[in-house]
């Protein structure tokens, strides 16, 4: 039986354009022509903005936010990705050659089904949802973004983790012709994460395969990442070609660029300064003042049980 | 129109606007939304790179001027150095205003835990004083030689403006490297001089001995 959790009369949330992405893609346009550099910009339309395939028939979430959308705009002009380049515009200008299709991804590790799995078998099984999350960056800005995706937690199951499996390791791809900074030595590719198996099997923990009701834009991971929403950005990982159940922490990259900055962990913690800025308050783009950023960034009802017993302070 | 009049009446009011510029192009891009997502950054960015580059164009003044016998260059040195307290305090004043809306306590706390604003700030402090001492009138009152000593706190501020620059950045250094390289070569040149001249005494003393006896 066909669960259906959208009523007809639903608004779907592709439908969804509030005022602001709307005025935002005027104000681009006018911008792009007034300033005469219309062709040089008109390339950089992110590439759900013209042809992207639509997702209908989402299923919505309890978990949603409801929460004022970040415009489609920012949402896909300011990214960091660093494997098409350090800046926040980088992404979208140097992912127009990245080729999402076709894909697989590579299950290895403590589990009973290890193998290389197609895009279409991963996702395929299971039901879409619509999940409005806020997103917070470890360099204090946020968002909030409706992604399209599934709970991680359904797609590992189908993996049957052993009970040896304590952790959950990720890796992005590594295709230096397509992914330019991949060429330079910013970090050290291949990108890498990982969670805790509870937190990896937690139902707030989203594969995502869009957002704002398309396809997952090149410059936000396509065609599937991870959206962890209690921890900092850089936790959820882009472009995913590789999940590993393993029995140790495995390493993470921005933790092997900068320890004493990034921890494995990293849950947004206003308590827990980054070494070269506070976590107290963070902007969301959007918005001109500042606003207090919440511990784990807002779900702890759902997630805080996860570290009772544990001091954030060193295991941040 | 004599030499003079033509730096007084067309040079200087030409350099002026140019100095403008980079202002005009920027509040251009605000209101026409061209500054992308998060426009309070962009300025906070755009202010302290043109705070660098006015720093290093003041600091190019001298040198250039004595290595191609420029000498007209000098009457725009004070206007350099000015533009460049000019892009400071606009940067200071966006970390302010627009960053952080006067929230005293997490300026505070800025300034006295995070070690790239605490050298920036420096770098504001030592810099302050060359700005207010920039006139005539204060030239007159301290006396050329102190004057001259004074404003050498231009060096210091501008190896900490780029250390602010580069603490900042971290992964992508490429940029304050650069700043870091043509200040590294402005230093240099000008230390040219100096030390040509001290050699050249050194290697004349001999030969005035003999004058003296």
């Amino acid at each position: 039986m066909l669960i259906k959790f959208a009523k007809p009369s639903d608004v779907k949330p592709s439908e969804i354009t509030p005022l602001s992405a709307y005025l935002d893609r005027r104000r681009f346009m006018k911008t792009a022509a007034v300033t005469g550099a219309g062709a040089a910009l008109l390339p950089l339309l992110p590439n759900g903005a013209s042809a992207a395939a639509k997702f209908d028939d989402l299923a919505k979430s309890p978990y949603s936010t409801d929460e004022e959308l970040t415009s489609f705009m920012s949402v896909t002009s300011y990214n960091n990705f660093y494997e098409f380049g350090p800046g926040k515009s980088d992404p979208i200008k140097n992912s127009k050659d990245f080729k999402p299709q076709p894909w697989s991804i590579a299950v290895d590790g403590h589990c009973a089904n290890p193998g290389t799995y197609a895009y279409e078998d991963i996702i395929r099984p299971h039901k879409l949802e619509e999940r409005i999350y806020r997103l917070r960056c470890v360099e204090a800005w946020s968002m909030v973004i409706p992604w399209v995706g599934i709970p991680l937690a359904d797609v590992l199951k189908r993996f049957e983790p052993a009970s040896t499996a304590k952790y959950v390791a990720f890796e992005t791809v590594l295709r230096p012709e397509e992914m330019p900074a991949q060429k330079t030595r910013l970090l050290d590719w291949p990108y890498v994460e990982g969670l805790r198996m509870d937190e990896a099997m937690h139902p707030l923990t989203l594969l995502a395969i869009g957002l704002y009701g398309q396809e997952m834009p090149n410059q936000n991971g396509a065609p599937i990442r991870l959206v962890v929403p209690w921890k900092y950005g850089f936790k959820s990982i882009k472009s995913i070609v590789r999940i590993s159940f393993v029995e140790n922490e495995p390493p993470t990259t921005w933790n092997k660029s900068a320890p004493q900055e990034y921890g494995f962990y990293s849950n947004v913690n206003p308590n827990k300064d980054h070494p070269r800025w506070s976590q107290r308050r963070e902007r969301r783009i959007g918005e001109f003042l500042r606003r207090e950023t919440l511990m784990f960034n807002g779900y702890a009802e759902e997630v805080a049980h996860l570290y009772e017993g544990m001091d954030l302070n060193t295991q941040y | 129109m004599t030499a003079d009049q033509g730096i007084r009446w067309v040079a200087k009011p030409t350099v002026f606007a140019l100095c403008l510029t980079p202002v005009a192009w920027h509040v251009w891009l605000l209101f026409t939304g061209g500054l992308g997502a998060n426009p309070i950054e962009a300025t906070n960015r755009f202010c302290g790179e043109w705070a660098l580059r006015f720093l290093l164009v003041a600091l190019a003044v001298t040198p250039v001027r004595e290595l191609f016998g420029w000498s007209a260059l000098a009457r725009f040195r004070r206007m350099m150095g000015l533009f460049a307290f000019f892009y400071v305090f606009l940067h200071l004043s966006s970390y302010v205003v627009l960053d952080q809306f006067f929230h005293w306590p997490s300026i505070w706390e800025d300034i006295v835990k995070r070690n790239y604003i605490t050298v920036g700030m420096v770098s504001f402090v030592l810099l302050l004083p060359l700005a207010v001492t920039s006139t005539k009138g204060w030239v007159k009152r301290l006396g050329g030689r102190a004057w001259k000593r004074l404003h050498r706190l231009v060096f210091p501020a501008a190896v900490l403006a780029v250390v602010h620059f580069y603490m900042m950045v971290r992964v992508d250094t490429r940029e304050p490297l650069i700043y870091g390289a043509i200040l590294a070569l402005l230093l240099a040149v000008r230390s040219i001089g100096p030390l040509r001249r001290r050699l050249s005494r050194r290697r004349r003393k001999p030969a005035e001995r003999p004058a003296v006896v």
